[in-house]
């Protein structure tokens, strides 16, 4: 399934909520990247894993996660 | 191409203050959607409390107010009573509401005000420091109560739901967590059900979210979720206190 999870990863706390929601392990915090406001931020690491619930987006206290399917 | 999930736009762009995995956020996103969905931005107020939520405000597109410490509920009268057209809400913690607001928000529960409260328990005072709350768990460490909260000492946790859901004027009083997806699933229906209640003119509608505060707990975000799930509920159980709408149809 085409689905493009898109963060707004400057804006990202790093709380991992949106990693524990996810069924299929898609969501993990990238700690080689570090944001603006220094947290290290979520990404989506098996983007093919996605099947598009919305689950992480729907948790993420900061809404910057936006999910689309293709 | 659909959009499975994209910001409310009831939300404006401003970044939210809160700590990392704070609740606040999942419950703003919940009244905004709600408010989106129902097509009530442009008509809803809203009366931000004292505490961590003060600055609401900012990030609600709707017209928002900020009341003194606990008056969120007196304000809201004037509001509504003005406006009666116009759905009117407070977002309150439980600071704000269980301790000095205790007052205003049982009588406006009493007076039967067409409002809708959502009302965040995260048992302690998040902006000041993590003070006991009234709704503190007995034995929970606090900054004020060092070696857990005793009973013996300073009584138990109050339950804001039951409590309210007793009072004549209120016509739904339901208790839900955002704690997991079907919980915050929840969570949107009884948010939802409160507003159309408040529109149709049946009286007071309550909301009490049990929320986590990672920061005042000294855990990561999923312990404190866990938390939640593993010693909240226990003593605040989830579900329905009052639906006036079961009442009328028995």
């Amino acid at each position: 399934m085409a689905v493009q999870i898109l963060f707004d990863q400057d804006r990202c706390k790093g709380c991992e909520l949106c990693t524990a929601v996810c069924p299929r392990g898609v969501i993990r915090i990238d700690s080689a990247v570090t944001n603006r406001k220094g947290y290290h931020p979520a990404a989506a690491a098996e983007p093919d894993r996605c099947v598009a619930c919305g689950n992480c987006a729907r948790i993420c206290p900061d809404s910057i996660i936006t999910v689309i399917r293709l | 191409m659909t959009v499975i999930y994209q910001k409310s736009t009831a939300l404006t762009d401003r970044e939210l203050h809160y700590c990392p995995g704070c609740s606040h956020g999942i419950i703003h996103k919940l009244v905004a959607e709600t408010l989106e969905e129902l097509n009530l931005t442009d008509r809803a107020i809203g009366i931000c409390p004292v505490g961590c939520s003060v600055f609401a405000y900012d990030y609600f597109v709707c017209d928002m107010l900020e009341a003194a410490h606990g008056r969120a509920p007196a304000v809201a009268t004037g509001v509504k009573r003005v406006h009666p057209d116009a759905p009117v809400f407070t977002y309150q913690g439980d600071g704000d509401l269980a301790s000095i607001g205790m007052g205003e928000i049982l009588h406006a529960a009493v007076r039967g005000e067409k409002i809708t409260t959502i009302f965040v328990n995260n048992t302690t005072y998040g902006m000041t420091g993590g003070q006991m709350a009234p709704t503190t768990l007995v034995g929970q460490r606090t900054t004020t109560s060092p070696f857990g909260r005793d009973p013996a000492h300073c009584g138990g946790p109050v339950r804001m739901a039951e409590l309210i859901g007793t009072v004549d004027g209120t016509a739904y009083a339901e208790r839900v967590a955002v704690y997991d997806i079907p919980r915050l699933l929840q969570a949107k229906r009884a948010i939802r059900t409160a507003f159309e209640l408040q529109l149709q003119g049946a009286g007071f509608t309550f909301v009490e979210v049990l929320a986590s505060c990672p920061t005042n707990w000294g855990m990561t975000p999923l312990e404190a979720a866990a938390r939640v799930r593993d010693e909240m509920v226990p003593v605040f159980p989830l579900g329905v206190v009052r639906d006036i709408r079961k009442e009328e149809a028995q």
